[in-house]
């Protein structure tokens, strides 16, 4: 098992140098950091000087992958763009954002409250997605299964924007139940998180309940499932003892991937609603052009990527005692 | 002077595509086969009616012009530099008249209160009548008068339309009766009763109210549906390609060439999706505005903008098809048929491209029929964040993003949004009901 899971680390190295690799070339090569102090500057502020002292304050004036003017070798390689940004990311040193911020203080200040909004969502999520598809699957075949699918399949057709925008107006501005954005500390955020929450899990039902309903009835065609109702057990029984059981596997695994993407938070729920963490600091990042803070999100959104694998490959021995890793 | 926009070329490359492959599964039973087990469910009739309807109104979008401006004697015809398309020449009542700010849908009056000339020479503060919103009404009295016998003239036609159309619904059932005729026919009716009272408001009024500058949200939302076609099937034109070929040599070949090609899988798709996409749209933005020399026209600076999101999010979402078919190629290449091809000495291009190929398909096309209506929703979510179509160009996102701060006015402007999340609405809803019909009918483990 501790082999296995070391092997699977080892594995992870060369995927991160070749994202690394990737956004290297996104940001520095296709997009050379003149354009980026161009971009950054302004239209009216341009000039050579402006563009050289921007660079120099940011670090930005090194070459590229190779610095001809250092002595030593480590020096070549390493006063270059590469080694000071890109290859930084590694022992997870972000550096500073352009209005010359921490971006790793950022990071572990605004994980909280995405994590807050997330942890819910996920969970709820998961606990009203299995109970709608056992109910669809129990009632399979009549018409609470086809009209409970169609109601997967049209809400799975809105735009969660639709979600997020219908959800503040009723909610906040129609019925003044809660804040329609914003965030507080401590028990008085759950006052801002009830809504993001509520609309997040309405959100994912459509598409998740469909497809547990699927599982299940996968299930409930095997030949134990028969077994068990000859032998007289009543259909709750084989639903929740067998059913319910067996199908968790293929659910639980497939949600573990997405545990520790959990503290990336959720893009637009954050930004929407106003909650300082992750998500809606990506999207700043991005509507404001800021690459050092992109750069770092998706080296860590490749991180806890490549950690949710590993975590699925081992729930799956912890739930399927069939499953052995070697 | 005719205009060809990139897109416009693909889009069409694309519909005679399909025909052709049409044409090709008529005469050939098998592949024939599963499109009528497609067709045989009513939800995939009824969808693919609305889906066509709004395939109609894309692809008369995608023919491109620019008008001539009246020729001053003695000098060559010159063109506008804006570039106007066959739908616009169709909608040109909507088209050209704008209002000054927001009105309601159906409104007289503007929704803002503008400084007013009274008769006798005094100034009040008022809504003022709209420029052409209900301005052949001589007194607002007959407001109602007008839009119900302006609705009833609408309905009218659309139902000597349905009573025209049913008469050929019955002659196709009784032609091919397995066919459920019947959902595409009340998907039809639908439509047209839908159709046929907006079409006699819209001469008179603004039948869905006008946006933040003026413009008919009607003509908006039916210019935005071009897009949301674009970047659903475009994508799939650059995914199909790179996830085929990656995904059955990884499958076929193994070895070194798997371990690689999984390796190129892993990274993709390791990186959260909304910023790849967002970095790489952020970067090409960067080359677009470097290079103005490349573009004529604004519209095509626009187009290439669009095109180039295309390419991305099908760079970007190639994996999943490519891992699907890597295991389907990895069954396949165990079986008798395909080691009997390499005992006969079958090259290894043509086993992958007669033997894997052909028996893949159905992965692909439940893929790309699956992947249309995500793609729709993601446009409206990337132009939110900033990393969509050009701000120039009309797509259901670019409509939500303008009118979302709206929502905060009292009283609340509802309808741009609500017009746009309806279009939307009906869009995806047709194409995951007509995906799912084509998933059932293509799966191999249904046998009917």
């Amino acid at each position: 098992m501790l082999n296995y899971v070391l092997r699977r680390l080892l594995y992870a190295v060369p995927i991160l140098i070749g994202v690394n690799l990737l956004t290297f070339l996104l940001f520095f090569v296709v997009n050379a950091p003149d354009d980026m102090a161009r971009m950054q500057l302004g239209a009216r502020r341009v000039t050579p000087e402006a563009i050289e002292k921007w660079k120099a304050e940011r670090g930005y004036d090194l070459p590229l992958a190779w610095n001809s003017k250092e002595a030593s070798l480590l020096g070549k390689a390493g006063r270059t763009i590469f080694a000071q940004k890109s290859a930084k990311l590694f022992v997870f040193d972000f550096g500073t954002s352009e209005d010359k911020r921490d971006i790793a203080a950022e990071i572990r200040q605004r994980m909280w409250p995405s994590l807050a909004l997330a942890v819910p969502v996920f969970l709820v999520g998961l606990a009203v997605c299995i109970s709608f598809a056992l109910l669809l699957a129990f009632f399979r075949a009549t018409y609470v299964d086809l009209w409970g699918v169609v109601l997967c399949v049209a809400m799975m057709s809105v735009s969660t924007l639709f979600y997020i925008i219908g959800g503040q107006y009723v909610a906040s501005k129609l019925w003044h139940l809660v804040p329609i954005s914003g965030y507080a500390g401590g028990l008085d955020a759950a006052r801002f998180l009830v809504l993001p929450v509520v609309i997040g899990v309405i959100s994912g039902v459509g598409s998740s309940s469909r497809w547990y309903r699927t599982l299940f009835l996968e299930e409930m065609g095997r030949d134990y499932v028969r077994t068990a109702r000859a032998k007289g057990l009543a259909e709750t029984a084989v639903m929740f003892r067998h059913v319910l059981k067996n199908a968790m596997i293929p659910i639980l695994t497939g949600a573990v991937v997405v545990i520790p993407l959990l503290f990336l938070g959720s893009l637009l729920q954050e930004s929407f609603f106003g909650i300082p963490g992750l998500g809606s600091y990506t999207i700043e990042a991005i509507q404001s052009q800021d690459f050092a803070v992109v750069r770092a999100m998706v080296f860590l959104g490749s991180v806890f990527y490549i950690l949710g694998l590993i975590l699925t490959d081992l729930s799956y021995t912890l739930v399927d005692p069939r499953v052995r890793l070697e | 002077m005719p205009v060809l926009l990139a897109t416009d070329l693909l889009l069409w490359l694309l519909v005679a595509a399909a025909v052709a492959y049409a044409a090709y599964c008529r005469r050939h039973a098998h592949l024939a086969l599963p499109w009528r087990r497609v067709f045989r469910s009513p939800a995939a009739m009824a969808s693919a009616v609305v889906l066509a309807a709004f395939l109609a109104v894309g692809l008369l979008d995608s023919l491109h012009y620019r008008p001539r401006l009246e020729p001053k004697p003695g000098e060559p015809p010159a063109y506008a530099t804006e570039v106007l398309s066959a739908l616009d020449l169709a909608l040109a009542h909507l088209r050209g008249r704008a209002e000054k700010t927001y009105s309601a849908p159906l409104a007289t009056r503007s929704f803002a209160k503008e400084q007013v000339e009274l008769p006798g020479g005094k100034q009040m503060r008022d809504y003022p009548r709209l420029r052409f919103g209900g301005a052949h009404l001589k007194s607002e009295a007959d407001w109602a008068d007008d839009v119900a016998r302006r609705t009833l003239a609408g309905a009218g036609v659309s139902i000597a339309l349905i009573l025209l159309i049913n008469v050929f619904v019955k002659r196709l059932k009784a032609r091919s009766p397995d066919i459920p005729w019947h959902a595409a026919g009340a998907a039809l009716n639908v439509l047209i009763l839908l159709a046929g009272p907006a079409v006699a408001l819209s001469t008179g009024y603004h039948v869905l109210g006008t946006d933040k500058v003026g413009q008919d949200v009607f003509y908006l939302a039916l210019k935005s549906v071009r897009t949301s076609l674009a970047i659903g099937t475009l994508t799939t034109l650059v995914l199909l390609p790179v996830g085929i070929a990656l995904g059955t040599m990884a499958g076929y070949f193994r070895g070194w060439v798997d371990d690689v090609i999984q390796y190129v899988y892993t990274t993709l798709n390791s990186i959260p999706g909304v910023l790849l996409i967002a970095a790489s749209v952020l970067m090409m933005q960067v080359v677009i505005d470097r290079h103005p020399e490349w573009f004529s026209v604004a519209a095509q600076r626009a187009d290439f903008r669009l095109l180039v999101l295309c390419a991305i999010l099908g760079l970007t979402s190639w994996t999943s098809l490519a891992r699907l078919l890597r295991g389907e190629t990895l069954k396949l290449s165990q079986l008798e048929y395909i080691q009997a091809a390499h005992a006969f000495g079958v090259r290894e291009a043509r086993i992958l491209s007669r033997h894997i190929l052909p028996n893949v398909s159905h992965i692909v096309i439940i893929a790309m029929v699956m992947d249309f209506s995500g793609l729709v929703l993601a446009e409206a979510v990337l132009s939110y964040v900033g990393v969509g179509v050009d701000p120039t160009t009309n797509s259901f996102g670019t409509m939500i993003n303008a009118a979302r701060l709206e929502m905060s006015r009292d009283p609340v402007v509802w309808w741009a949004l609500a017009t746009a999340f309806s279009f939307m609405f009906a869009l995806v809803l047709a194409a995951n009901l007509f995906a799912d019909a084509a998933r059932d009918g293509f799966d191999p483990r249904v046998r009917v």
